[in-house]
């Protein structure tokens, strides 16, 4: 079966077709312009990824926590990993580049924090 | 609750306060009843701002009468009282030969009325006033006297006065009954029930409605709605006088103004509507006003435009005010259809109906009554020297919260603190300008929101733009995280 | 009234008033003071907690506050005061600014030279004249932003977008994230101006639809908003009468273009260019007033913070050359958008520049196959070819000194041509 997905690596934003069995596995890809559409392409079709970016209060702060997945994560765990910070309960004071929580839901990515928080 | 008070006025528009401030320099409690969550939310926050000098309404009139009275009050109020208030003089201006008529007939009803230093003149002086009108003007009626005010600061300067001096001001009262009983009234509003000697109706778009639960002969209003364009403040606006059109082909013209800021106004509509409450704004509306605007100003950009709004006059179908005690009721005063010229008389209804209600009560003045003056310079317009005294005295003016119209942290709690204070976002934007100028609140809402938090301690989600259920904030991030969250939507 | 001197003051410490600082120091110049409004510097990345910063720059994607913080902690190991929660109320042509701080009180600081970098406001719904009630629940949406991201406080639960530029996406995305549900984003050009990537990643992961050709036409809801009414629009931008959706929804957040901040200018008697609504600038980034530079978003909007920073470099250590007496006593060329090119940037060009130069522009549309050239007197000095120009994403094309010895006459221009 055949899938178009867009590719977001630069703003050509080649339509690409892609090619899959009928299982759903990656075959191929026509219209990309270059080599990372089509690492792109396969990425997306086998296995979504995305990276996070959220806010976690912090007790005792007006400014919430940014926090990011340190890298990228399957994109159908998204709702899961907004819920588990949903129960993070943290103090001041936390500096950009701690690690709030490790390993998020196994996926190899932790949250990490983005700025600081120094009362 | 139960309340008692001698005195009942229902509504806080420009006629409520001013009266409330006369009422409260004598021997008697007073109470206003306001339906809305802040002085002036009605027709007086949504007006042209003009005090006319009265050669509009027809001679004879009631109209006719408090206007010219009124406008002859502002200067030395506004001047003790420190609103804002400029005579910066008006033109009618006529476009064709059909128009001429008009100007003329409205120079000899201004003689009338009584108003002085009408005069007529041709297209050379008119453009020598106002290069930017049309140049195909015929003619115009230079009325020097016509001045520029803030009706709502107005408004507030008034409550103010009247609240230091033992006026008791109650918002979200919607009246709902008023019975006649043997001590005077008995008022009831959706949430409490009140106790007087008297009931002053100055309740804008609902005064007939009270006026008809209280008196056999009922009164007609029609609810007319008026839009407007505000454009950006700005030291060069097109016009330094209002000018007015006359009715032409198109129908009743519209007027272009400066207000008392530096902003620019263009309106209004006059639209019949159902709905008293129906102050939005329409695209047929607006287009109009561009339509008929570009009459005067054929330059007419609207690429300054910062907001659009509208407000409700209160028309009697009568045609003329209603003022005064009720003939079929001792004890009931009431001031009704106060559509324009409305705010220009709003000083001297007061000071007529203070005077029935005295005579009536036999009230006896108080021997001292306090003046409270609002602030009599914005920061904006301090000079830099009064800028720094300003900051050496209160730190807080060094933080600057609004930072298009330049309103201090100290500006915004002060507005709070008011004795008619400040509490909903709205509130402190018309006492301190902060939100009003171009960026519209972009950058400084939040900022007053908390401040209007700490200053009250209404939690920050509970904090309205205009009372009511206009909350800013639907919850915290916590409380959407832990219990709200809507996270189906990836997988529909 | 305190008076201070400085020889370079800084408006700003978001990432072009930092870079510029940075900049300015390092060219040489000790004495550089920072003024910030904001209680904390890092300017509006500190509210844009997405990624996708600094991939340029960095060659890492970095966060909004990330990306800060590189140049908070450079300026900070230079020992740049930085001051904040001082808000500079007036400029004047004498370099000389008058500046307001609850710990300071008003202070007046002469400067050898001034750098603007006050960055940009948003297009509040004023500008657009959008009919409708005028209930709480309208935002724009950096405002919204502000509230979820430096507050922790959500504005709304059923959102409409109007605007597809990037705030508006990343605010689709953001509010989806944090439990509110959006419901569309209506944008009334025919294509987004937002980048593809986000796209992708805030509507189309979320299943948000985007109503391209489409604008708010009115608003209802008496206290807090209640719904919207959206309406296709012709090729005029028009609303075509029998076309309306409505949504039923309490947030509407607006995403319709972001204005430099030039009133502190204007008040200088500093030129403004109507098509960037910037500064009239030269390759030195100096505007019409002599040692008072602009750059970074006040200067014209960017997209990418990365190109920011480089302008803001090139900024600050002009201000140090203007400083140390640098000065040019050539006449100007200028530099005129043509067929297809908006806002370019620099507007004029000393005919003796001795250093390459980027001239920055805009595409009108989106032109495929296609070369942006530089021409004077009909013939062509540069050509950059590229397979797509896109109005959402600046362009640039380098102009060498060598060129300028063709270019006999007053001016040059930037247009597009098709391949």
């Amino acid at each position: 079966m055949e899938q178009i997905i867009t590719c977001i690596n630069c703003p050509v934003g080649c339509r690409m077709q892609v090619v899959l069995s009928d299982s759903g596995e990656f075959v191929s890809v026509s219209g990309n312009t270059c080599p990372r559409g089509s690492a792109y392409a396969k990425q997306e079709c086998t296995l979504p990824e995305r990276m996070i970016t959220a806010v976690i209060p912090v007790e005792g702060s007006r400014i919430p926590l940014s926090v990011k997945t340190s890298s990228p994560v399957p994109k159908d765990k998204i709702p899961q990993i907004m819920d588990a910070l949903s129960s993070v309960s943290l103090k001041a004071p936390v500096r950009l580049g701690d690690v709030i929580i490790s390993d998020i839901l196994n996926t190899g990515s932790d949250i990490v924090a983005t700025r600081n928080i120094l009362l | 609750m139960d309340y008692k008070t001698d005195i009942l006025i229902i509504g806080s528009g420009i006629t409520g306060c001013a009266l409330a401030r006369e009422l409260s320099g004598y021997q008697a409690s007073v109470t206003v009843l306001e339906k809305g969550s802040d002085i002036a939310e009605g027709a007086t926050k949504a007006n042209s701002g003009i005090i006319h000098a009265g050669y509009d309404a027809m001679p004879g009139s009631l109209k006719a009468y408090y206007n010219v009275l009124g406008s002859s009050m502002y200067p030395s109020l506004c001047s003790q009282l420190n609103i804002p208030y400029r005579r910066c003089g008006a033109l009618v201006i006529a476009l064709d030969e059909n128009e001429i008529k008009s100007v003329e007939a409205l120079k000899k009803r201004g003689e009338s009325n009584g108003v002085e230093n009408l005069s007529l003149i041709g297209k050379d002086e008119i453009l020598a006033l106002e290069p930017n009108i049309n140049p195909q003007v015929v003619c115009a009626l230079n009325v020097p006297d016509s001045a520029i005010i803030s009706p709502y600061e107005a408004a507030y300067a008034f409550a103010d006065n009247a609240a230091v001096n033992n006026t008791t001001f109650l918002f979200d009262q919607t009246v709902e009954n008023v019975i006649k009983n043997s001590n005077g009234f008995t008022v009831q509003t959706n949430s409490d029930t009140f106790h007087c000697h008297v009931v002053i109706n100055c309740a804008g778009s609902f005064g007939a409605e009270i006026h008809n639960i209280l008196c056999e002969e009922k009164l007609e209003m029609t609810h007319r709605r008026g839009q407007y364009y505000l454009l950006d403040r700005s030291s060069e606006q097109p016009f330094s006088r209002t000018v007015f059109q006359c009715p032409s082909h198109m129908g009743k013209g519209v007027l272009l103004t400066p207000t008392v800021h530096g902003n620019m106004l263009i309106g209004p509509t006059a639209e019949d509507i159902s709905d008293p409450c129906d102050t939005a704004t329409t695209a047929e509306g607006l287009s109009e006003i561009i339509r008929k605007a570009v009459r005067t100003w054929p330059a007419l950009s609207v690429r300054q435009n910062i907001t659009n709004f509208s407000g409700i006059r209160a028309h009697l179908n009568s045609g003329d005010f209603v003022v005064g005690q009720n003939k079929e009721v001792p004890g009931y005063f009431e001031a009704i259809g106060i559509e324009s010229p409305g705010l220009s008389s709003a000083p001297a209804i007061a000071r007529d109906l203070c005077r029935q209600v005295v005579d009536y009560m036999n009230l006896v003045r108080k021997e001292k009554t306090i003046v409270y003056q609002a602030p009599s310079c914005s920061f904006h317009d301090m000079s830099n020297e009064e800028r720094a005294s300003a900051v050496e005295s209160d730190p807080a003016h060094g933080n600057i919260i609004c930072r298009c119209e330049m309103v201090t942290e100290a500006e915004i709690r002060a507005a709070i603190h008011r004795p008619v204070g400040a509490r909903t976002v709205d509130g402190v934007k018309r006492r301190t300008r902060a939100g009003m100028g171009r960026c519209q609140g972009g950058f400084c809402m939040p900022r007053v929101a908390d401040i209007i938090a700490e200053e009250t301690g209404i939690p920050l989600q509970k904090i309205t733009k205009s009372g009511g259920s206009s909350f800013l904030l639907t919850g915290s991030i916590e409380s959407y995280l832990k219990g709200e969250s809507n996270h189906d939507q990836s997988e529909n | 009234m305190i008076n201070r001197k400085t020889d370079i003051l800084i408006i700003g410490a978001g990432p072009a008033g930092l870079a510029a600082a940075v900049a300015a120091r390092e060219s040489g110049v000790e004495s550089v003071l920072v003024i910030e409004r904001e209680k904390e510097p890092g300017g509006i990345l500190r509210q844009c907690i997405h990624n996708g910063f600094g991939l340029h720059r960095f060659k890492e994607e970095l966060t909004g506050p990330e990306y800060a913080q590189r140049d908070i902690d450079r300026a900070s190991d230079l020992n740049i005061p930085v001051e904040c929660s001082t808000t500079a109320l007036s400029l004047s042509a004498d370099r000389s600014v008058i500046c307001v701080s609850a710990e300071k009180g008003l202070q007046h600081i002469e400067a050898g030279a001034v750098i603007l970098a006050m960055g940009c406001r948003e297009r509040p719904r004023g500008a657009l004249c959008t009919p409708g009630t005028r209930c709480s629940g309208i935002y724009s949406a950096g405002t919204a932003q502000r509230f979820v991201n430096l507050e922790g406080f959500m504005p709304g639960k059923r959102v409409v977008i109007l605007g597809s530029g990037d705030i508006g996406l990343i605010m689709a995305r953001r509010m989806t994230l944090q439990g509110a549900s959006v419901l569309a984003c209506v944008e009334i050009m025919p294509y987004s101006s937002g980048l593809n990537r986000n796209i992708v990643q805030c509507l189309q992961d979320y299943n948000i639809p985007l109503y391209l050709n489409h604008t708010v036409t009115d608003i209802s809801g008496r206290e807090r908003l209640e719904g919207v009414t959206v309406s296709r629009v012709d090729q005029n931008r028009k609303p075509i009468p029998g076309t309306e959706i409505h949504f039923d929804c309490d947030t509407l957040l607006l995403s319709c273009g972001l204005i430099p901040e030039n009133e502190l200018s204007t008040g200088a008697g500093i030129l403004l260019s109507p098509s960037t609504s910037g500064a009239v600038v030269d390759e030195t980034f100096e505007t019409n007033i002599p040692g008072i530079f602009s750059c970074g978003n006040v200067l014209h909007v960017h997209d990418l913070v990365d190109h920011v920073s480089a302008e803001s470099q090139k900024a600050g250590a002009s201000a140090a050359a203007f400083i140390r007496n640098k000065k040019h006593t050539t006449s100007f060329i200028s530099v005129c958008d043509g067929d297809g090119v908006r806002g370019t940037v620099p507007q004029k060009i000393h005919r003796d520049a001795d250093q390459e130069i980027q001239l920055m522009f805009r595409p009108t549309q989106v032109f495929r196959n296609s070369s942006a050239v530089i021409e004077c007197d009909g013939q062509i000095l540069s050509r950059k070819k590229a397979m797509i120009f896109t109005p959402g994403e600046m362009a640039n094309i380098v102009l060498k000194p060598e060129m300028l010895n063709h270019v006999n006459g007053d001016s040059i221009t930037v247009r597009m041509e098709r391949n």
